[in-house]
């Protein structure tokens, strides 16, 4: 292998990860959020195909394609709201909802996406970030879409607000604590629902990015359980805004890694290696299992975790 | 009330703060469907005192105390705050009024650091909070503060002493000026204890705030409080000045006429061959560092080995883990010289029975009946089963019945579901299930916790019968009085380890609580 070759490979590698790496971001920070407040919501697959179908439409629509981020949110916000609201039932366990909101997010994004498989919609506009390179891949790489630096940005914030302002310390103590919540007159219901509710909108959003910039069309082979894997990232990320950039990242960048090989004429091994997102999930949550110690970050309201 | 706009006194105190507060229950009664948990308690505690609310598990102590707090309205009743008539719905309303509590569990958020937890209980938290100024604040309180915590540790790394102080520090920081303490030193050591008690003592003394005390040690009684209420059975039964009460008449008090099992003899000419011997055993615990650090320990036959210590040093995990319910880490553990493995065969083998802590969740299976939790040993054994694997309910049924009553188990019918017996029946129904045999070795835990008087001298009483018979008892507790009222020797854990041995007779309180801070 040349060095040539191996720049390639680096530089497409970048570009993937930050495409590929985008709607993770959403879908782990929506997650995030949620778990903080002491939920699990394993439906987010449900909301990413949603948004990415009704930002899709919406987009095609109204020739808008912020108009269809937006609709994608909203998308999420309703699946959101419904898993929080059932969880909120006494004796209602929010894996199996999760689950179920999982089927019912994607069979309502194929039952109204059928007329959209076709047509061609606006989509989002990458910024051209590269243009004072000549070397056409690395340009390629640095057209970035918005969106990634929406989802940069959205981390910081979060990461500042769990820290520095009211809504966060109660989101964090009905994660950690719901006597301790309730002993302070907070619901931890209400609490709840509202983080369902928001992280919901981020997977939407997510969903958006999916239809709208990469890979870029609407149809019922979308997303590949992207949804799912943000989930364990959120682990590996140890409920960390901030490591689920890393984390997010990472996974891009494993999801980048067939693409990458093949770009440069190695295609043996081309599914093994478009496996390497789901391999390194499995290997995570395996090590994320066995040391005790990273449990700690874990919100002690967790089902799985009590 | 317009006492804010009454112009400053110059006092010792700077202006605008707040003074102790006198409060009073009139005739408070609470009754919840058929049962009285509380009648007619009236008791009075002035501003600046120091007082203490005694009274057994049930006493209706915590009844009381809620009604105060908010959490029950009472059925009828009064509640006066400084004299004035306060109407009190809803913990907020306490708060505002001045009174607040600290619970016996703690209500602390662990994920969340000292200073995040003493912020977030105040009820005019801005949407954004400023921590520099928030930090220097909570500093300068600290200062006036006889204690201090580090504000920037998370909860879950504070010692439970720590958290303790930390607890009561929050009510003064939202300055409440008059606390009520649910148990405060359970989780302190002797040491810890006198220091927490000794210094809100001295701020009673000061006139900054009045304290009323759930306890139902008569050390803490005597030492600190200036007046004390008990209750027995919902009722106001006596009380007065400390320094006219002996700890024998608060005792006749508290338990009244119940006439409650002398604790059995210890027979001194006991001998026994069976032996229980642990070398070198080590557990991990949750964190991955060892949470039993190399414990050595002997158990001879006819002898009570008790471990004190705080809780929270590895008494549970040890306990857990000659139980099964966790693997050793390293060393071993041997009966009569035998390797034994925890396995419920070596159970019955040696005939090893145990009562573990929190009998509930570590020795029955809540929704099971009682019957079958008192069936667990010899469910699969002749004559409840044949083969082994065919199992006779009706046998189940006989023999259980048959236990209940020996062992005075209340219980609606034996095909009641365990959770929905009381604390005590519980503990006797896992009793029955482990003390009808022929018992070789006997682990207990924390045998008598919540439980009232009567149940806890019988407990006592079948665990020292046990002994008697030439059992080798490990008993492990959190309460020093226990351990010493039932041991032969007494050996001190402390982060894992047991750093003393020493013969109950010999045995020195003080030296004992010097081994238990880990000194």
């Amino acid at each position: 292998m040349t060095s040539e070759m191996l720049a390639t490979i680096l530089i497409s590698m970048l570009g993937g990860a930050i495409r590929v790496s985008t709607p993770f971001m959403f879908v782990a920070l929506g997650e995030t959020l949620t778990e903080k407040s002491g939920r699990i919501n394993l439906g987010l697959e449900g909301n990413l195909i949603l948004g990415a179908m009704v930002a899709y439409a919406v987009s095609y629509q109204t020739g808008s394609p912020w108009l269809g981020v937006l609709a994608a949110g909203f998308s999420g916000v309703f699946l959101g709201l419904m898993h929080g609201v059932i969880c909120s039932l006494p004796r209602v366990n929010d894996i199996a909802v999760g689950i179920a909101m999982m089927s019912f997010g994607t069979g309502i994004a194929f039952f109204f996406g059928k007329p959209y498989i076709q047509p061609s919609a606006p989509r989002l506009d990458g910024l051209p970030l590269g243009g004072w390179t000549d070397d056409s891949a690395l340009a390629q790489a640095l057209d970035i879409n918005p969106l990634f630096f929406v989802g940069i940005a959205v981390a910081f914030v979060m990461w500042w607000a769990l820290a520095n302002t009211r809504i966060g310390l109660i989101v964090r103590m009905t994660g950690d604590s719901e006597a301790s919540a309730r002993a302070m007159g907070v619901e931890p219901y209400k609490v709840r629902i509202m983080s369902t509710a928001v992280g919901g909108f981020l997977a939407g959003v997510g969903g958006a990015f999916l239809s709208l910039s990469y890979p870029g069309s609407w149809n019922e082979g979308l997303s590949s359980g992207q949804g799912l894997m943000a989930v364990a990232l959120v682990i590996f990320a140890r409920w960390h805004p901030l490591r689920c950039i890393v984390a997010a990242l990472l996974f891009g960048a494993a999801g980048a890694l067939g693409p990458a090989l093949q770009s440069v004429g190695i295609s043996a091994g081309y599914y093994f290696f478009n496996a390497a997102p789901y391999i390194l999930t499995l290997f995570i949550m395996i090590a994320s299992a066995r040391a005790t110690s990273s449990a700690r970050g874990a919100p002690g309201e967790l089902s799985i975790v009590k | 009330m317009s006492l804010s706009a009454a112009p400053e006194q110059t006092t010792l105190h700077p202006p605008g703060a707040k003074r102790a507060i006198s409060l009073e229950t009139v005739g408070m009664t609470k009754i919840f469907g058929s049962l009285v948990a509380l009648e007619d308690v009236s008791i009075t505690v002035e501003a600046g005192e120091f007082h203490a609310l005694l009274g057994e598990n049930g006493a209706g102590k915590s009844t009381l105390v809620k009604c105060i707090m908010g959490f029950y309205q009472p059925t009828r009743g009064q509640l006066m705050i400084n004299g004035h008539e306060a109407t009190i719905r809803h913990p907020k309303d306490a708060s505002a009024a001045g009174v607040g509590m600290v619970y016996q569990h703690f209500t602390l958020v662990p994920c969340l650091t000292a200073a995040e937890n003493m912020v977030i209980t105040r009820t005019d938290v801005p949407a954004v909070i400023d921590w520099k100024k928030e930090v220097a604040g909570l500093e300068a309180f600290m200062e006036g503060m006889p204690f201090r915590v580090p504000l920037n540790r998370l909860v879950s790394d504070l010692s439970a002493g720590e958290k303790q102080k930390l607890e009561i520090l929050r009510q003064l920081y939202l300055d409440e000026r008059f606390l009520i303490l649910d148990e405060p030193t359970s989780v302190l050591t002797p040491a810890e204890s006198d220091e927490v008690l000794g210094l809100l003592r001295q701020m009673t003394e000061a006139g900054d705030i009045t304290i009323l005390m759930i306890t139902h040690k008569f050390r803490e009684v005597s030492a600190f409080a200036d007046r004390v209420s008990v209750l027995r059975r919902g009722r106001y039964v006596g009380g007065g000045a400390v320094s006219e009460l002996s700890t024998n008449e608060m005792s006749r008090m508290m338990i009244g006429e119940a006439e409650i099992r002398k604790s059995a003899e210890r027979d001194m000419t006991v001998t026994s061959p069976t032996s229980l011997t642990l070398s070198g055993v080590v557990v991990a615990g949750s964190e991955g560092k060892a949470a039993v650090d190399h414990v050595d320990l002997t158990v001879q036959g006819g002898e009570i080995v008790g471990i004190a210590g705080v809780s929270g040093n590895g008494q549970s995990e040890l306990v857990e883990a000659l139980a099964g319910q966790r693997p050793m880490t390293g060393g071993s553990v041997a009966i009569n010289g035998e390797p034994f493995d925890c396995s419920r065969g070596a159970y019955h083998k040696f005939k090893v029975f145990g009562l573990p802590e929190e009998p509930l969740r570590n020795a029955a299976v809540r929704r099971m009946s009682v019957a079958e939790n008192i069936a667990f040993r010899s469910f699969d054994k002749p004559p409840l089963a044949s083969l082994g694997w065919w199992l006779k309910p009706s046998e189940m049924r006989t023999k259980a019945a048959g236990l209940i009553e020996r062992y005075r188990v209340k219980t609606p019918s034996p095909e009641t579901p365990i959770e929905n017996l009381s604390g005590g029946n519980v503990q006797r129904a896992i009793l029955a299930r482990e003390l009808s045999h022929e018992v070789n070795v006997l682990v207990v835990a924390n045998p008598c916790f919540g439980l009232d008087f009567a149940s806890v001298a019988e407990i006592r009483a079948q665990i020292m019968d046990q002994r008697n018979n030439g059992a080798a008892v490990l008993l492990v507790s959190e309460d020093l009085d226990e351990v010493l009222e039932l041991s032969d020797r007494v050996a001190v854990m402390s982060e894992g380890r047991i750093t003393h041995v020493a013969s109950a007779a010999k045995a020195d309180r003080n030296t004992i609580g010097k081994y238990m801070a880990g000194h």
